[in-house]
């Protein structure tokens, strides 16, 4: 039994019966215990339900780019690339558009816009990612065959990173459908820490003379930089884990390719597509090792993320007070 | 010196404009999508969608009642699951524990909240459907239940711990044991924050679609019972949209207005429900 709170300590334990206290206590422990034994059962079955390719393949599992079903040969290497790669784009355009934005609505908004725009920010972030697939199929990869390709492809071509021939789906086009879905959290969480800025910074380098950006740029931005790498953890956990929208954009190819407009595949795509017509235990076991990969990747990531936004706060708080 | 100034303010202005650009854009987003949603699932959707089963591939026509009544039961399951648990929890976690404890289970409910949704499929798929040897609507209903502990688990607390000591205090003095005061004074005082984050919970899970693929399935009929696997809405979107036939690209376009509707109108309801209640106060 967990220690008893202070204020039923001095009553008799048949009087506490009586009333119910135990009974509650005990009722609502047991609850509360459930929520620990799910998560402990969570890691205990990915890690014991993917034993056989952990034996099999062992650390090879991540630098094999081989990913044949058929002669049960299977490396994770193409899905992480692709993982990584979408997630980097979505970062590269969701960063400064959301830490451009929140920077708008904490410093520059009046309270009542920068409430009302937080409150399209928050039925942004509410919009399911099924929805986002959606949108990414029917208007981002036609916009990327007819407009963005010819338009990038044309004058730089030659690079790597550009070259090759577009079928509208990609690495690029996962990116982009990404960083729509992360903005909202980039905003949210950026706002609240740039909010808990304390006053008297900004007004400090107002009085020293600088302009309202270079306070906001030089003074209340690093401030607040520990928090706003947090949101930008959180929004890359939410990107890495992220499967509806990525797996009907990015073309489920599990190649390597340098270009952007290549077709790729992701790990959450991958599950997503095969699990159900995996057949042979190495299969399925290399699809849920494949899954553990996720599950580390997102824990430490979020683990990270709350660190840096709890630092931030209550370093706010801690001055200002 | 006063050129440098200019320059100065000049930057200012721009980069000042150039953010309350990047909020405008990112707002935009959101109306575009509703826009775009309105228009083509609104051209789209029919009576037959809301009331009649998919048709044969390959046939045009047919709806998705199945589909719909498919989400409801799964949410309806799921809630069964989640709720008590997040909400017991909750109490737990604000009324008897000690901080040591407290801290063990907050940190599981973070971590479960961080979980992506595809990686609790396969959860529920191990502990579900293996066992059983079905995919099931018990299966999709135990993966989303999952999802709505955390978010009502953390709501509970937060709401309950905002309830003012005075009215524990006032309640504990005239007599009312504790599990008394809680169940008439502390939860009564606190049930709006607790609602709304049950219904966010809620709209959160309805949109799922990954921990349903593997779980819930699908199905083209109407769904044989609890054991059975069922069609869900946003399966249903996914198969749809990327299906290489004209009308299911409509009716996904429909699926996707109906959803996102029903989404929008239970967080819209859930944050007015919290704004216009007692405001509770912070101790």
């Amino acid at each position: 039994m967990p220690s008893a709170g202070p204020v039923t300590g001095s009553r008799s334990f048949l009087a506490k019966l009586r009333d119910g206290d135990e009974i509650a206590r005990l009722v609502t422990f047991v609850f509360a215990a459930t929520v620990v034994l799910i998560t402990v059962l969570l890691v205990y079955e990915l890690w014991i339900n993917s034993t056989l390719p952990r034996h099999k393949f062992g650390l090879h599992f991540f630098v094999t780019q081989v990913w044949d079903p058929v002669m049960d040969e299977f490396g994770a290497l193409p899905f992480v690339y692709g993982t990584l790669v979408t997630s980097a784009v979505a970062l590269m355009i969701a960063v400064p558009l959301g830490i451009g934005a929140s920077i708008f609505l904490a410093e520059l908004a009046p309270p009542r816009i920068s409430d009302t725009l937080q409150f399209f920010i928050d039925l942004l972030a509410a919009v399911p990612s099924v929805i986002y697939g959606l949108l990414g199929v029917f208007i981002v990869v036609p916009l990327i065959r007819t407009v963005i390709y010819p338009a990038i492809n044309k004058p730089l071509g030659s690079l790597p990173i550009f070259k090759g021939p577009s079928y509208g789906v990609g690495f690029l086009t996962a990116g982009i459908v990404l960083a729509i879905m992360v903005i909202p959290y980039i905003i949210s969480v950026s706002r609240e820490v740039l909010l808990s800025v304390p006053r008297d910074q900004r007004e400090a380098a107002l009085a020293l003379g600088s302009t309202r950006w270079e306070s906001t740029w030089k003074v209340v931005v690093p401030f607040a930089r520990t928090g706003i790498m947090g949101s930008i953890f959180l929004a890359l956990a939410r990107a890495l884990g992220e499967t509806m929208a990525v797996t009907m954009v990015i073309g489920n190819t599990p190649k390597i390719a340098a270009s952007l407009f290549a077709p790729g595949y992701s790990i959450a795509a991958v599950i997503a597509n095969e699990f159900t017509e995996a057949t042979g235990e190495l299969y399925t076991q290399s699809l849920i090792a494949l899954g553990l990969v996720l599950f580390l990747l997102t824990f430490v990531l979020n683990g990270l993320a709350r660190l840096l936004i709890v630092v931030t706060t209550q370093k706010g708080s801690g001055v200002s007070a | 010196m006063n050129a440098r100034l200019r320059w100065r303010k000049l930057v200012s202005n721009f980069m000042l404009t150039m953010t309350g650009v990047c909020a405008f854009v990112s707002v935009a987003v959101l109306f575009f999508i509703l826009g775009y949603l309105l228009f083509n699932g609104g051209t789209s959707i029919n009576w037959a969608f809301f009331t009649q089963l998919p048709k044969p591939v390959g046939e045009v026509g047919g709806g998705m009642a199945n589909a719909i009544v498919g989400s409801a039961k799964l949410l309806l399951a799921a809630s069964l699951l989640g709720v008590p648990i997040g909400f017991l929890g909750g109490i737990y976690l604000a009324e008897f524990s000690g901080a040591k404890v407290a801290s063990v289970v907050r940190y599981a409910a973070d971590l479960l909240n961080g979980v992506p949704s595809i990686v609790i499929g396969i959860f529920a798929y191990a502990m579900v459907v293996q066992p059983f040897k079905h995919f099931s609507t018990l299966a999709g209903a135990f993966a989303l239940g999952l999802m709505m502990i955390p978010i009502t688990l953390r709501s509970t607390e937060e709401f309950l711990n905002g309830v003012p000591r005075m009215l524990r205090e006032g309640a504990m003095a005239l007599g009312a044991s504790k599990w008394k005061t809680i169940s008439t004074v502390i939860v009564p005082a606190a049930y709006r924050g607790i609602l709304t984050a049950i219904l966010l919970a809620l709209a959160r899970v309805a949109g799922e679609t990954a921990p349903l693929l593997f779980t819930a399935f699908g199905n083209r009929f109407w769904s044989q019972g609890w054991a059975q696997p069922t069609a869900s809405l946003p399966v249903m979107i996914f198969t749809y949209a990327v299906s290489p036939y004209e009308d299911w690209h409509r009716q996904a376009w429909a699926a996707g207005l109906v959803l996102l509707g029903l989404i929008l109108i239970i967080n819209i309801l859930a944050r007015t429900i919290l704004s216009r209640g007692i405001a509770v106060p912070r101790s």
